[in-house]
Protein backbone atom coordinates (compact mmCIF):
# COMPACT_ATOMS: atom_id res chain seq x y z
CA UNK A 1 0.00 0.00 0.00
CA UNK A 2 1.05 3.64 1.05
CA UNK A 3 1.55 6.37 2.94
CA UNK A 4 -0.36 9.69 2.17
CA UNK A 5 0.97 12.73 3.98
CA UNK A 6 -0.77 16.00 4.79
CA UNK A 7 0.34 19.25 3.77
CA UNK A 8 1.11 22.24 5.82
CA UNK A 9 0.40 24.86 4.28
CA UNK A 10 -1.30 28.72 3.59
CA UNK A 11 -2.57 28.14 0.07
CA UNK A 12 0.15 30.17 -1.10
CA UNK A 13 3.48 28.20 -0.41
CA UNK A 14 4.10 25.08 0.86
CA UNK A 15 5.84 24.76 4.38
CA UNK A 16 8.90 22.92 5.01
CA UNK A 17 7.35 21.06 7.24
CA UNK A 18 5.61 18.90 4.23
CA UNK A 19 8.60 17.86 3.05
CA UNK A 20 10.05 16.67 6.45
CA UNK A 21 6.95 14.54 7.05
CA UNK A 22 7.55 13.01 3.56
CA UNK A 23 11.29 11.69 4.80
CA UNK A 24 9.58 10.14 7.71
CA UNK A 25 7.07 9.15 5.59
CA UNK A 26 9.31 7.28 2.71
CA UNK A 27 10.20 5.24 5.95
CA UNK A 28 7.26 4.25 7.53
CA UNK A 29 5.70 3.46 4.13
CA UNK A 30 6.50 3.94 0.08
CA UNK A 31 5.25 5.04 -1.90
CA UNK A 32 4.48 8.70 -0.33
CA UNK A 33 1.05 10.64 -1.50
CA UNK A 34 0.61 14.31 -0.62
CA UNK A 35 -3.02 15.28 0.19
CA UNK A 36 -3.02 19.41 -0.04
CA UNK A 37 -6.41 20.18 1.38
CA UNK A 38 -6.80 24.12 0.53
CA UNK A 39 -8.68 26.86 -1.03
CA UNK A 40 -6.85 27.99 -4.38
CA UNK A 41 -4.01 26.30 -3.95
CA UNK A 42 -2.38 25.14 -6.77
CA UNK A 43 0.99 26.34 -6.06
CA UNK A 44 0.93 24.09 -3.25
CA UNK A 45 0.23 21.05 -4.95
CA UNK A 46 3.24 22.27 -7.83
CA UNK A 47 5.36 22.48 -5.48
CA UNK A 48 4.18 19.31 -3.54
CA UNK A 49 4.88 17.37 -6.45
CA UNK A 50 8.62 17.97 -6.50
CA UNK A 51 9.11 16.58 -3.59
CA UNK A 52 11.30 13.70 -4.01
CA UNK A 53 9.83 10.36 -2.96
CA UNK A 54 6.63 11.53 -3.86
CA UNK A 55 4.47 9.71 -6.32
CA UNK A 56 0.94 11.63 -6.59
CA UNK A 57 -0.11 14.64 -5.25
CA UNK A 58 -4.29 14.96 -3.90
CA UNK A 59 -5.77 18.32 -4.35
CA UNK A 60 -8.70 19.11 -3.01
CA UNK A 61 -9.59 22.77 -3.61
CA UNK A 62 -12.42 23.77 -1.94
CA UNK A 63 -13.14 26.91 0.44
CA UNK A 64 -14.28 24.92 3.16
CA UNK A 65 -10.46 23.68 3.24
CA UNK A 66 -8.87 27.03 3.57
CA UNK A 67 -8.53 27.32 7.35
CA UNK A 68 -7.59 23.54 7.77
CA UNK A 69 -10.37 23.54 9.93
CA UNK A 70 -10.35 20.09 12.02
CA UNK A 71 -14.12 18.38 11.30
CA UNK A 72 -13.92 18.70 7.50
CA UNK A 73 -10.38 17.44 7.48
CA UNK A 74 -11.16 14.72 9.04
CA UNK A 75 -14.41 14.09 6.60
CA UNK A 76 -11.82 14.48 4.15
CA UNK A 77 -8.84 12.20 5.09
CA UNK A 78 -11.44 9.58 6.18
CA UNK A 79 -12.53 9.49 2.57
CA UNK A 80 -9.23 8.79 1.15
CA UNK A 81 -8.38 6.96 4.17
CA UNK A 82 -9.35 3.00 2.76
CA UNK A 83 -6.38 3.07 0.36
CA UNK A 84 -3.57 3.78 2.86
CA UNK A 85 -1.61 2.21 5.55
CA UNK A 86 -0.26 5.14 6.89
CA UNK A 87 -1.72 8.20 7.58
CA UNK A 88 1.42 11.50 8.67
CA UNK A 89 0.74 14.71 9.33
CA UNK A 90 3.55 17.28 10.65
CA UNK A 91 3.02 18.15 14.34
CA UNK A 92 2.03 21.78 13.70
CA UNK A 93 -0.82 23.34 15.49
CA UNK A 94 -3.21 22.07 12.12
CA UNK A 95 -1.46 18.40 12.41
CA UNK A 96 -2.21 18.48 16.32
CA UNK A 97 -6.21 19.54 15.68
CA UNK A 98 -7.16 17.03 12.72
CA UNK A 99 -5.10 13.78 12.67
CA UNK A 100 -6.59 12.48 16.53
CA UNK A 101 -10.00 12.30 15.23
CA UNK A 102 -8.71 10.32 12.06
CA UNK A 103 -7.17 8.37 14.48
CA UNK A 104 -10.08 7.56 16.21
CA UNK A 105 -12.91 7.24 13.97
CA UNK A 106 -10.33 4.54 12.04
CA UNK A 107 -10.00 2.95 16.02
CA UNK A 108 -6.60 2.96 16.30
CA UNK A 109 -4.08 4.17 18.41
CA UNK A 110 -2.27 7.69 16.97
CA UNK A 111 1.57 8.10 17.96
CA UNK A 112 2.26 11.43 18.31
CA UNK A 113 5.52 13.78 17.59
CA UNK A 114 7.91 10.85 16.42
CA UNK A 115 11.27 11.69 15.99
CA UNK A 116 12.85 8.45 14.52
CA UNK A 117 11.39 5.37 12.25
CA UNK A 118 12.99 2.55 13.75
CA UNK A 119 11.43 0.71 11.44
CA UNK A 120 8.04 0.53 9.74
CA UNK A 121 5.98 -0.29 12.77
CA UNK A 122 8.37 0.62 15.45
CA UNK A 123 8.87 4.66 16.28
CA UNK A 124 10.60 6.92 18.86
CA UNK A 125 8.64 10.13 20.44
CA UNK A 126 9.67 12.34 23.38
CA UNK A 127 7.60 12.36 26.71
CA UNK A 128 7.90 13.68 29.67
CA UNK A 129 8.55 17.09 28.32
CA UNK A 130 11.60 15.56 25.97
CA UNK A 131 13.59 14.32 29.65
CA UNK A 132 12.62 10.43 28.36
CA UNK A 133 12.13 8.54 25.02
CA UNK A 134 9.54 5.85 24.38
CA UNK A 135 9.81 3.36 21.92
CA UNK A 136 6.55 1.94 20.86
CA UNK A 137 5.10 -0.55 18.54
CA UNK A 138 2.06 -0.07 16.48
CA UNK A 139 0.02 -2.95 16.05
CA UNK A 140 -1.30 -4.55 12.79
CA UNK A 141 -3.71 -1.58 11.15
CA UNK A 142 -3.58 1.36 9.90
CA UNK A 143 -0.95 3.87 10.99
CA UNK A 144 -1.87 7.30 12.57
CA UNK A 145 0.89 9.40 13.00
CA UNK A 146 1.94 13.12 13.71
CA UNK A 147 5.97 13.65 12.81
CA UNK A 148 8.03 16.22 14.85
CA UNK A 149 9.77 17.99 12.00
CA UNK A 150 12.78 18.94 13.97
CA UNK A 151 13.88 15.31 14.00
CA UNK A 152 13.83 15.17 10.19
CA UNK A 153 15.47 16.19 6.69
CA UNK A 154 13.18 17.93 4.51
CA UNK A 155 13.02 15.33 1.38
CA UNK A 156 14.44 18.01 -1.86
CA UNK A 157 12.70 19.05 -4.33
CA UNK A 158 14.33 16.93 -7.10
CA UNK A 159 11.15 15.04 -7.69
CA UNK A 160 8.12 15.12 -10.43
CA UNK A 161 4.92 13.47 -9.06
CA UNK A 162 1.63 13.51 -10.72
CA UNK A 163 -1.24 15.63 -9.33
CA UNK A 164 -4.70 15.00 -9.31
CA UNK A 165 -8.73 16.17 -7.58
CA UNK A 166 -9.89 14.73 -5.37
CA UNK A 167 -13.25 15.30 -4.47
CA UNK A 168 -14.12 17.67 -1.15
CA UNK A 169 -16.14 15.52 1.47
CA UNK A 170 -19.31 16.95 2.16
CA UNK A 171 -19.27 19.73 5.41
CA UNK A 172 -20.12 18.37 9.01
CA UNK A 173 -21.30 21.60 9.31
CA UNK A 174 -20.46 22.18 12.67
CA UNK A 175 -17.87 24.46 12.92
CA UNK A 176 -16.23 27.25 11.13
CA UNK A 177 -13.50 29.64 10.58
CA UNK A 178 -14.38 32.93 11.79
CA UNK A 179 -10.86 35.04 12.38
CA UNK A 180 -7.34 34.79 12.61
CA UNK A 181 -4.52 37.36 13.93
CA UNK A 182 -0.92 36.18 13.10
CA UNK A 183 2.44 37.75 13.58
CA UNK A 184 3.23 39.58 10.54
CA UNK A 185 7.35 40.09 10.64
CA UNK A 186 10.07 40.36 7.72
CA UNK A 187 12.01 37.54 9.40
CA UNK A 188 12.33 33.87 8.63
CA UNK A 189 9.49 31.67 10.56
CA UNK A 190 10.76 30.36 14.34
CA UNK A 191 9.94 26.70 13.45
CA UNK A 192 12.13 26.64 10.02
CA UNK A 193 14.86 29.53 10.76
CA UNK A 194 18.35 28.17 10.29
CA UNK A 195 19.31 30.95 13.08
CA UNK A 196 17.17 31.44 16.43
CA UNK A 197 18.17 34.20 18.62
CA UNK A 198 15.82 33.99 22.12
CA UNK A 199 15.37 35.90 25.08
CA UNK A 200 14.41 35.54 28.20
CA UNK A 201 13.56 37.39 31.56
CA UNK A 202 17.23 38.58 31.83
CA UNK A 203 15.55 41.42 29.36
CA UNK A 204 14.01 43.09 31.89
CA UNK A 205 11.28 44.34 29.78
CA UNK A 206 9.32 44.81 26.56
CA UNK A 207 11.45 47.77 25.54
CA UNK A 208 14.56 46.45 25.98
CA UNK A 209 13.54 43.08 24.12
CA UNK A 210 14.22 45.25 20.92
CA UNK A 211 17.70 45.02 21.63
CA UNK A 212 18.16 41.65 19.93
CA UNK A 213 16.58 42.95 16.72
CA UNK A 214 19.41 44.60 14.96
CA UNK A 215 21.66 41.66 15.54
CA UNK A 216 18.69 38.84 14.47
CA UNK A 217 18.44 41.26 10.98
CA UNK A 218 22.16 41.11 10.44
CA UNK A 219 21.62 37.20 10.83
CA UNK A 220 18.68 36.77 9.50
CA UNK A 221 17.65 34.90 12.26
CA UNK A 222 14.30 34.61 13.78
CA UNK A 223 13.30 35.90 17.36
CA UNK A 224 12.48 33.77 19.84
CA UNK A 225 11.49 33.96 23.87
CA UNK A 226 11.76 32.19 27.09
CA UNK A 227 8.51 31.24 28.40
CA UNK A 228 9.12 33.44 31.37
CA UNK A 229 9.58 36.25 28.78
CA UNK A 230 6.03 35.41 27.32
CA UNK A 231 4.90 35.24 30.56
CA UNK A 232 6.16 38.53 32.00
CA UNK A 233 4.37 40.40 28.39
CA UNK A 234 7.38 41.08 26.68
CA UNK A 235 6.68 39.55 23.28
CA UNK A 236 3.51 37.88 22.26
CA UNK A 237 2.82 33.79 23.05
CA UNK A 238 3.84 32.63 19.22
CA UNK A 239 7.11 33.77 20.07
CA UNK A 240 7.65 30.79 23.02
CA UNK A 241 10.24 28.18 22.15
CA UNK A 242 10.08 25.05 24.67
CA UNK A 243 7.85 22.26 25.86
CA UNK A 244 4.49 24.11 25.99
CA UNK A 245 5.88 26.74 22.83
CA UNK A 246 7.56 25.82 19.83
CA UNK A 247 10.21 23.03 19.57
CA UNK A 248 12.71 24.01 17.34
CA UNK A 249 16.23 22.52 16.15
CA UNK A 250 17.90 25.39 14.52
CA UNK A 251 21.52 25.15 13.13
CA UNK A 252 22.61 27.89 15.72
CA UNK A 253 20.32 28.96 18.81
CA UNK A 254 21.71 31.90 20.51
CA UNK A 255 19.61 32.31 24.44
CA UNK A 256 20.26 35.90 25.75
CA UNK A 257 18.84 36.17 29.46
CA UNK A 258 17.32 32.58 29.56
CA UNK A 259 18.76 31.02 32.81
CA UNK A 260 17.68 27.38 31.24
CA UNK A 261 14.64 25.70 33.22
CA UNK A 262 13.53 22.34 31.83
CA UNK A 263 10.52 23.33 29.96
CA UNK A 264 12.70 25.82 27.88
CA UNK A 265 15.19 23.00 27.04
CA UNK A 266 12.81 20.83 25.77
CA UNK A 267 11.91 23.09 22.89
CA UNK A 268 15.89 23.54 21.88
CA UNK A 269 18.45 21.21 23.08
CA UNK A 270 18.22 19.36 19.69
CA UNK A 271 19.58 22.60 17.92
CA UNK A 272 23.29 22.17 16.19
CA UNK A 273 25.14 24.79 17.90
CA UNK A 274 23.67 26.73 21.12
CA UNK A 275 25.09 29.25 22.27
CA UNK A 276 24.29 31.47 26.06
CA UNK A 277 24.86 34.78 26.74
CA UNK A 278 24.03 34.95 30.89
CA UNK A 279 25.89 36.98 33.77
CA UNK A 280 24.69 33.95 36.29
CA UNK A 281 27.74 31.52 35.27
CA UNK A 282 26.01 29.15 37.12
CA UNK A 283 22.90 28.97 34.93
CA UNK A 284 21.78 25.50 33.67
CA UNK A 285 21.47 27.10 30.45
CA UNK A 286 25.72 26.48 30.20
CA UNK A 287 25.54 23.30 30.86
CA UNK A 288 24.15 22.35 27.26
CA UNK A 289 25.65 25.15 25.53
CA UNK A 290 28.54 24.81 23.05
CA UNK A 291 29.31 28.49 23.81
CA UNK A 292 29.23 30.15 27.14
CA UNK A 293 29.58 33.75 28.03
CA UNK A 294 29.19 34.81 31.09
CA UNK A 295 28.41 38.55 30.87
CA UNK A 296 25.82 41.72 31.18
CA UNK A 297 24.20 41.12 28.04
CA UNK A 298 23.15 44.56 27.86
CA UNK A 299 26.81 45.29 27.09
CA UNK A 300 27.94 41.68 25.81
CA UNK A 301 24.53 42.47 22.66
CA UNK A 302 25.66 46.26 21.56
CA UNK A 303 29.67 44.41 21.51
CA UNK A 304 28.22 41.35 19.21
CA UNK A 305 25.91 43.65 16.98
CA UNK A 306 29.52 46.23 16.66
CA UNK A 307 31.88 42.98 15.90
CA UNK A 308 29.21 42.01 13.41
CA UNK A 309 28.88 44.97 11.86
CA UNK A 310 33.10 45.19 11.54
CA UNK A 311 32.81 41.79 9.78
CA UNK A 312 30.14 42.96 7.63
CA UNK A 313 26.81 41.73 8.80
CA UNK B 1 -25.54 23.30 31.07
CA UNK B 2 -23.50 20.77 32.50
CA UNK B 3 -19.84 21.04 31.47
CA UNK B 4 -17.84 18.06 31.53
CA UNK B 5 -13.92 18.33 33.43
CA UNK B 6 -11.61 14.90 32.27
CA UNK B 7 -8.85 15.42 34.84
CA UNK B 8 -5.65 13.44 35.41
CA UNK B 9 -3.16 12.48 37.96
CA UNK B 10 0.34 13.11 36.70
CA UNK B 11 3.83 13.76 37.73
CA UNK B 12 4.11 17.06 39.63
CA UNK B 13 5.42 19.12 36.88
CA UNK B 14 8.12 20.36 38.97
CA UNK B 15 9.57 16.73 39.64
CA UNK B 16 12.56 15.59 37.72
CA UNK B 17 11.69 12.56 36.03
CA UNK B 18 13.91 9.82 36.27
CA UNK B 19 13.93 6.80 33.71
CA UNK B 20 14.01 3.15 35.03
CA UNK B 21 17.47 1.35 34.88
CA UNK B 22 15.81 -1.29 33.51
CA UNK B 23 14.46 0.60 30.68
CA UNK B 24 10.72 -0.21 31.65
CA UNK B 25 9.56 3.16 32.20
CA UNK B 26 9.25 6.27 34.36
CA UNK B 27 10.11 5.69 38.34
CA UNK B 28 6.89 6.92 40.01
CA UNK B 29 7.50 5.15 42.94
CA UNK B 30 7.57 7.86 45.77
CA UNK B 31 7.17 10.80 43.38
CA UNK B 32 4.98 13.64 43.88
CA UNK B 33 1.91 13.49 42.01
CA UNK B 34 -0.76 16.33 41.21
CA UNK B 35 -3.12 17.17 38.37
CA UNK B 36 -2.29 17.87 34.72
CA UNK B 37 -1.44 21.91 35.01
CA UNK B 38 -3.67 22.18 31.72
CA UNK B 39 -6.56 20.15 33.09
CA UNK B 40 -6.40 22.38 36.25
CA UNK B 41 -6.70 25.34 33.86
CA UNK B 42 -9.98 23.33 32.49
CA UNK B 43 -11.41 23.05 35.80
CA UNK B 44 -10.60 26.33 36.25
CA UNK B 45 -12.82 27.70 33.04
CA UNK B 46 -15.61 25.46 33.96
CA UNK B 47 -16.30 27.31 37.27
CA UNK B 48 -15.74 30.95 35.57
CA UNK B 49 -19.13 29.82 33.40
CA UNK B 50 -20.39 28.93 36.04
CA UNK B 51 -20.20 31.73 38.09
CA UNK B 52 -21.27 33.72 35.14
CA UNK B 53 -24.50 31.77 35.14
CA UNK B 54 -23.56 29.72 32.09
CA UNK B 55 -23.12 26.46 33.63
CA UNK B 56 -25.63 25.20 36.32
CA UNK B 57 -23.16 21.92 37.17
CA UNK B 58 -19.73 20.51 36.96
CA UNK B 59 -18.69 17.01 36.86
CA UNK B 60 -15.30 16.08 37.14
CA UNK B 61 -14.15 12.89 35.59
CA UNK B 62 -10.94 11.06 36.39
CA UNK B 63 -9.32 7.87 34.78
CA UNK B 64 -6.79 5.86 36.69
CA UNK B 65 -5.83 3.99 39.94
CA UNK B 66 -7.35 4.49 43.10
CA UNK B 67 -5.50 8.09 43.69
CA UNK B 68 -6.91 9.32 40.92
CA UNK B 69 -9.73 10.07 43.47
CA UNK B 70 -7.06 12.55 44.91
CA UNK B 71 -7.42 14.13 41.62
CA UNK B 72 -10.89 14.62 41.80
CA UNK B 73 -10.98 15.85 45.45
CA UNK B 74 -8.78 18.99 43.95
CA UNK B 75 -11.31 19.57 41.53
CA UNK B 76 -14.04 19.61 43.68
CA UNK B 77 -11.93 21.66 46.24
CA UNK B 78 -11.59 23.79 43.56
CA UNK B 79 -15.14 23.76 42.70
CA UNK B 80 -16.59 21.74 40.76
CA UNK B 81 -19.99 20.00 42.11
CA UNK B 82 -19.32 15.96 41.80
CA UNK B 83 -17.04 13.31 40.75
CA UNK B 84 -16.79 9.92 38.78
CA UNK B 85 -13.97 7.63 38.93
CA UNK B 86 -12.99 4.82 36.50
CA UNK B 87 -10.50 2.77 38.23
CA UNK B 88 -8.08 1.57 36.25
CA UNK B 89 -4.60 0.33 36.49
CA UNK B 90 -1.57 1.06 34.27
CA UNK B 91 -1.11 3.30 31.64
CA UNK B 92 -4.68 3.75 29.91
CA UNK B 93 -4.54 5.59 26.19
CA UNK B 94 -5.68 7.97 24.65
CA UNK B 95 -8.14 6.61 22.81
CA UNK B 96 -9.54 4.33 25.52
CA UNK B 97 -10.19 7.44 27.39
CA UNK B 98 -11.98 8.86 25.15
CA UNK B 99 -14.30 5.77 24.65
CA UNK B 100 -14.94 5.69 28.59
CA UNK B 101 -15.24 9.64 28.37
CA UNK B 102 -17.76 9.61 24.91
CA UNK B 103 -19.58 6.97 27.15
CA UNK B 104 -20.26 9.18 30.27
CA UNK B 105 -21.34 12.03 27.55
CA UNK B 106 -24.21 10.18 26.13
CA UNK B 107 -25.35 9.40 29.96
CA UNK B 108 -24.64 13.12 31.24
CA UNK B 109 -25.51 14.73 28.22
CA UNK B 110 -22.77 17.96 28.99
CA UNK B 111 -22.95 21.40 26.63
CA UNK B 112 -19.13 21.20 27.01
CA UNK B 113 -16.31 19.06 27.84
CA UNK B 114 -12.92 20.92 28.80
CA UNK B 115 -9.66 19.44 28.63
CA UNK B 116 -6.49 20.16 29.05
CA UNK B 117 -4.99 20.01 25.75
CA UNK B 118 -2.33 17.44 26.68
CA UNK B 119 -0.75 15.34 29.99
CA UNK B 120 2.77 16.21 30.38
CA UNK B 121 3.83 12.64 31.14
CA UNK B 122 2.63 11.28 27.39
CA UNK B 123 2.71 14.20 25.88
CA UNK B 124 -0.10 12.68 23.67
CA UNK B 125 -2.27 15.69 22.68
CA UNK B 126 -5.11 13.07 21.39
CA UNK B 127 -8.05 12.84 24.15
CA UNK B 128 -10.20 16.01 23.72
CA UNK B 129 -10.00 15.58 19.43
CA UNK B 130 -10.63 11.94 19.55
CA UNK B 131 -13.83 12.37 21.97
CA UNK B 132 -15.12 15.34 19.70
CA UNK B 133 -14.64 12.40 16.77
CA UNK B 134 -16.30 9.44 18.72
CA UNK B 135 -18.70 12.31 19.65
CA UNK B 136 -19.51 13.51 15.92
CA UNK B 137 -18.85 16.88 18.65
CA UNK B 138 -17.00 19.83 17.13
CA UNK B 139 -13.89 21.28 18.49
CA UNK B 140 -11.92 24.15 19.57
CA UNK B 141 -8.46 23.30 20.74
CA UNK B 142 -5.91 25.12 22.00
CA UNK B 143 -8.04 27.44 23.51
CA UNK B 144 -6.32 30.89 24.64
CA UNK B 145 -10.12 32.46 25.00
CA UNK B 146 -14.10 30.96 25.10
CA UNK B 147 -16.94 32.67 24.87
CA UNK B 148 -20.37 31.05 25.14
CA UNK B 149 -22.97 32.32 22.80
CA UNK B 150 -26.52 31.30 21.95
CA UNK B 151 -26.31 27.42 21.13
CA UNK B 152 -22.54 27.98 20.14
CA UNK B 153 -19.36 29.13 21.30
CA UNK B 154 -16.50 31.16 19.75
CA UNK B 155 -13.13 29.72 20.72
CA UNK B 156 -9.85 31.52 20.08
CA UNK B 157 -7.06 29.46 19.60
CA UNK B 158 -3.68 29.60 19.69
CA UNK B 159 -1.95 28.53 16.50
CA UNK B 160 1.63 28.24 15.05
CA UNK B 161 2.06 32.25 14.01
CA UNK B 162 -0.36 33.45 16.24
CA UNK B 163 -4.01 32.90 16.95
CA UNK B 164 -7.44 31.79 15.01
CA UNK B 165 -10.94 32.49 16.07
CA UNK B 166 -13.00 29.41 15.22
CA UNK B 167 -17.16 29.05 15.80
CA UNK B 168 -18.25 25.36 16.86
CA UNK B 169 -21.81 24.74 17.75
CA UNK B 170 -22.79 23.05 21.24
CA UNK B 171 -22.38 20.54 22.43
CA UNK B 172 -18.72 20.77 21.69
CA UNK B 173 -15.28 19.93 22.99
CA UNK B 174 -12.73 22.56 24.23
CA UNK B 175 -9.16 21.68 24.98
CA UNK B 176 -7.18 24.57 27.17
CA UNK B 177 -3.76 25.89 26.66
CA UNK B 178 -2.00 27.88 29.14
CA UNK B 179 -2.87 31.47 28.39
CA UNK B 180 -6.81 31.02 28.55
CA UNK B 181 -6.96 31.27 32.80
CA UNK B 182 -4.94 31.81 35.69
CA UNK B 183 -6.27 28.44 37.99
CA UNK B 184 -7.22 29.33 41.53
CA UNK B 185 -6.26 27.59 44.66
CA UNK B 186 -8.80 25.69 46.91
CA UNK B 187 -9.13 27.80 49.91
CA UNK B 188 -9.27 25.43 53.07
CA UNK B 189 -13.10 25.95 53.59
CA UNK B 190 -13.34 24.41 50.34
CA UNK B 191 -11.35 22.22 50.63
CA UNK B 192 -13.20 20.29 53.71
CA UNK B 193 -16.40 20.84 51.78
CA UNK B 194 -14.72 19.03 48.64
CA UNK B 195 -15.11 15.88 51.28
CA UNK B 196 -18.91 15.93 51.35
CA UNK B 197 -18.98 16.18 47.68
CA UNK B 198 -19.91 12.33 45.71
CA UNK B 199 -17.75 11.07 43.62
CA UNK B 200 -19.56 7.70 41.51
CA UNK B 201 -17.35 4.70 41.52
CA UNK B 202 -17.00 3.53 38.34
CA UNK B 203 -14.89 1.14 36.32
CA UNK B 204 -14.62 0.47 32.56
CA UNK B 205 -16.25 -2.61 31.80
CA UNK B 206 -19.26 -0.47 33.63
CA UNK B 207 -18.85 1.31 29.94
CA UNK B 208 -18.05 -1.82 28.35
CA UNK B 209 -14.53 0.17 27.22
CA UNK B 210 -11.41 -2.19 26.90
CA UNK B 211 -8.59 -0.38 27.82
CA UNK B 212 -5.95 -2.80 27.15
CA UNK B 213 -2.91 -0.47 25.56
CA UNK B 214 -2.55 -1.22 21.76
CA UNK B 215 0.73 0.29 21.70
CA UNK B 216 3.63 -1.34 22.68
CA UNK B 217 6.45 0.15 24.63
CA UNK B 218 9.15 -1.34 24.00
CA UNK B 219 11.72 0.69 25.90
CA UNK B 220 11.51 3.77 27.65
CA UNK B 221 15.49 5.49 27.57
CA UNK B 222 17.18 8.84 28.80
CA UNK B 223 17.33 11.54 25.52
CA UNK B 224 20.69 12.43 23.65
CA UNK B 225 22.80 13.96 26.46
CA UNK B 226 24.31 17.17 25.61
CA UNK B 227 27.66 18.17 27.62
CA UNK B 228 29.21 21.80 28.28
CA UNK B 229 31.29 23.35 25.59
CA UNK B 230 33.46 25.72 26.29
CA UNK B 231 33.30 29.46 27.85
CA UNK B 232 34.38 32.35 25.97
CA UNK B 233 35.74 35.83 27.58
CA UNK B 234 34.45 38.05 24.99
CA UNK B 235 31.41 38.93 22.42
CA UNK B 236 34.37 39.23 19.80
CA UNK B 237 35.98 36.24 20.89
CA UNK B 238 32.52 34.64 20.56
CA UNK B 239 31.51 35.81 17.37
CA UNK B 240 34.98 34.65 15.79
CA UNK B 241 34.03 31.25 17.04
CA UNK B 242 30.86 31.45 15.25
CA UNK B 243 32.75 32.20 11.98
CA UNK B 244 35.29 30.02 12.34
CA UNK B 245 32.61 26.54 12.52
CA UNK B 246 30.61 28.72 10.12
CA UNK B 247 27.39 28.83 12.24
CA UNK B 248 27.14 32.39 10.74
Amino acid sequence: MASLVIAEHDNKSLKDATAKTVTAAAQVSAPVHVLVAGSDCGAVADAASKLAGVEKVLVADDPLYAKMVAEPMEALILSLAPNYDAILAPATTNGKNYLPRVAARLDVPQVSEVIKVASPDTFERPIYAGNAIATVQTPAGKKVITVRTTAFKAAESTGDASIEKVAAAADPGASHFVGEELSRSERPELASAKIVISGGRGLGSAENFHILEKIADQLHAALGASRAAVDAGYVPNDYQVGQTGKVVAPELYIAVGISGAIQHLAGMKDSKTIVAINKDEDAPIFQIADYGLVADLFQAIPEIEAELTRLGY
Amino acid sequence: MKVLVPVKRVIDFNVKVRVKADGSGVDLANVKMSMNPFDEIAVEEAIRLREKGKASEIIAVSVGPQQASETIRTALAMGADRGIHVKAEGEIEPLAVAKILKAICEAEQPGLVILGKQAIDDDSNQTGQMLAALLGWPQGTFAHRLELGDGKANVEREVDGGLQTVEVKLPAIITTDLRLNEPRYASLPNIMKAKKKPIDQKTPADYGVDVTPRLKVLKVSDPAKRTAGVKLKTAAELVGKLKEIGAI
